[in-house]
């Protein structure tokens, strides 16, 4: 039955002890491990949170730098393709240019020729007329002379204008 | 290689244990005759003393030989209106020391209608006092370890890795699901409450060592400061839950709610003192039992005593195992139903009625 009986000494001592304990780990020990452990524990909650948005931030990064590349890609493609049209453009106004004006030398010959040929015409035009007058004036000069010989003058004339002629 | 280590440790300690016990009790054999008496025994290791004693020789010339260390002895007579202290070696030989003298254990006044109260450092204040020293030694240690920065921005080290996670368990698995947002303000109660109580536990553990969880007067105190933490955390609620115990009829509330909730109110840090006190003390109980029994049968007779030997120790060490793991299970134990108890005192408090 001892054993069931509390003793005095040690019931005191217990609480003193107790109390003590209490008091100094409450001052000097809990609160500091306690607060350290939070800490700690909010910085690696810190830690892998920022690593892991950093790790999202990379991948972005990554994303951009791949678009931005594909877009540099294509940027290229359509300025050569554009240079290429270009160039085409230039080279088929070139030729454009060129043909047109081929084609207006040859139209100004042409014209020339005509002009010339025109001059010509007329020039012959103006000779026949001016031989016609001068066999008329010859004609008319024989006849007062001899009729028979004015009919063979003609006719010698007219044949040397059929050679004129043709 | 560690665990290797630590087997043989324990298996040496069991031995020395054995030691111990076997020469008192072979002393007591041959001593005029004197009977064993195994349960006389048995409590006499699991309670106070007013000295640690390890053996007892019996020299060649009749004389006995002590191995004790005395303690002081701290006596407060109200009659004498005086404290009055000396070594507990003036006791030995059954000598009365000035007025006072030891019967069974316990100090006796010569004269016998003096009023005095025995406050000595007892084995279990000694050794409580001695292990208290060590566990703040400990914390304060580590605690300033951290305060230098070890474990906060560096990995913690040593005594760190051995104590943080037990804080942490007490925290997140006993703390914080009974308390709740208030477990801030209870923590360092109750990890005060399991290092106190774990400490002990291991301490008693020790071969030659005092049975200090498992004496009634700790559990006392403990269980008793649980129930004032307990009625300085109730609530309106709680309260209301008692004088007026709700959805049931008027008479019931009156003639029978209330008597067995008030009942409850004192039950629950009851039950904390007994289990702790009855857990502890039994198992010391089984343990030296099992020792005593190798001297049960070898006051039989010799052979019967060295062939029970190695069963007997064999089962002594199994229990021995087991109480170490009962010392952590039973400060985690109290804690956690001190901390359902509170968390019961203020639960309500918000809107979580049922």
């Amino acid at each position: 039955m001892d054993l069931l009986l509390p003793g005095i000494g040690l019931l005191a001592w217990t609480l003193l002890a107790f109390l003590i304990v209490f008091f100094i780990l409450k001052k000097f020990a809990w609160g500091i491990i306690i607060s350290s452990l939070t800490e700690r524990e909010k910085g690696i909650n810190d830690a892998l949170a920022s690593a892991q948005q950093v790790k999202a931030e990379m991948a972005q990064l990554k994303n951009e730098n791949e678009s931005l590349m594909a877009q540099a890609r294509e940027e290229r493609a359509q300025m050569l393709k554009e240079a290429k049209e270009t160039k085409d453009k230039l080279i088929s106004e070139a030729k454009d240019q060129a043909k047109a004006e081929a084609a207006k030398i040859i139209a100004d010959a042409q014209a020339a020729i005509q002009t010339q040929k025109m001059a010509a015409l007329t020039d012959v035009k103006n000779q026949i007329g001016s031989m016609v007058i001068e066999v008329a004036e010859k004609v008319i000069r024989k006849q007062l002379d001899n009729k028979a010989e004015q009919e063979k003058y003609i006719q010698q004339m007219a044949g040397e204008l059929n050679q004129f002629g043709n | 290689m560690g665990e290797i280590r630590l087997k043989s440790l324990l298996v040496a300690c069991l031995g020395l244990t054995l030691a111990f016990s076997s020469l008192p009790a072979m002393a007591n054999e041959d001593h005029a005759g004197e009977k064993l008496d195994p349960a006389k025994l048995i409590m006499e290791h699991i309670q106070d003393a007013h000295d640690f004693h390890f053996f007892t020789l019996k020299k060649e010339d009749g004389t006995e030989f002590h191995a004790t260390i005395p303690l002081p002895v701290i006596i407060y007579s109200q009659t004498k209106g005086k404290l009055i202290t000396f070594s507990s070696s003036k006791f030995v030989n059954g000598h009365a020391s000035d007025d006072y003298k030891l019967e069974h254990g316990k100090i006796q006044s010569v004269s016998e209608n003096e009023v005095f109260y025995d406050l000595s450092m007892t084995k279990n204040v000694v050794q409580m006092l001695l292990a208290l020293t060590i566990l703040v030694v400990l914390m304060v240690s580590i605690a300033n370890k951290y305060k230098k920065g070890q474990g906060v921005i560096s990995a913690p080290k040593g005594w760190q890795n051995a104590i943080e996670p037990v804080i942490t368990f007490v925290r997140d698995e006993v703390a914080k699901p009974n308390l709740g947002k208030k477990y801030g303000k209870y923590l360092p109660y109750l990890l005060t409450v399991f290092f106190f109580i774990l400490i002990n536990n291991i301490f008693g553990l020790l071969p030659g060592s005092a049975n200090v969880t498992g004496n009634i007067a700790f559990t006392i105190v403990l269980g008793v400061i649980s129930f004032f933490v307990i009625l300085f955390s109730t609530n309106k609620h709680f309260w209301g839950h008692i004088f007026w115990f709700p959805g049931v009829p008027t008479p019931v509330r009156i003639f029978i709610m209330l008597p067995v909730e008030l009942l409850g109110v004192f039950t629950k840090p009851f039950a904390l003192i007994v289990r702790l006190f009855a857990n502890m003390v039994a198992g010391h109980i089984i343990i030296l039992s099992f020792i005593t029994l190798i001297f049960i049968f070898g006051s039989m007779s010799a052979v019967a005593g060295w062939g029970f030997s190695p069963l007997s120790v064999a089962f002594a060490v199994f229990i021995y195992m087991i109480e170490i793991m009962v010392a952590f299970i039973q400060a985690f134990i109290f804690t956690n139903l001190t901390a359902v108890f509170i968390g019961q005192a203020f639960e309500g408090s918000h809107d979580d009625h049922h």
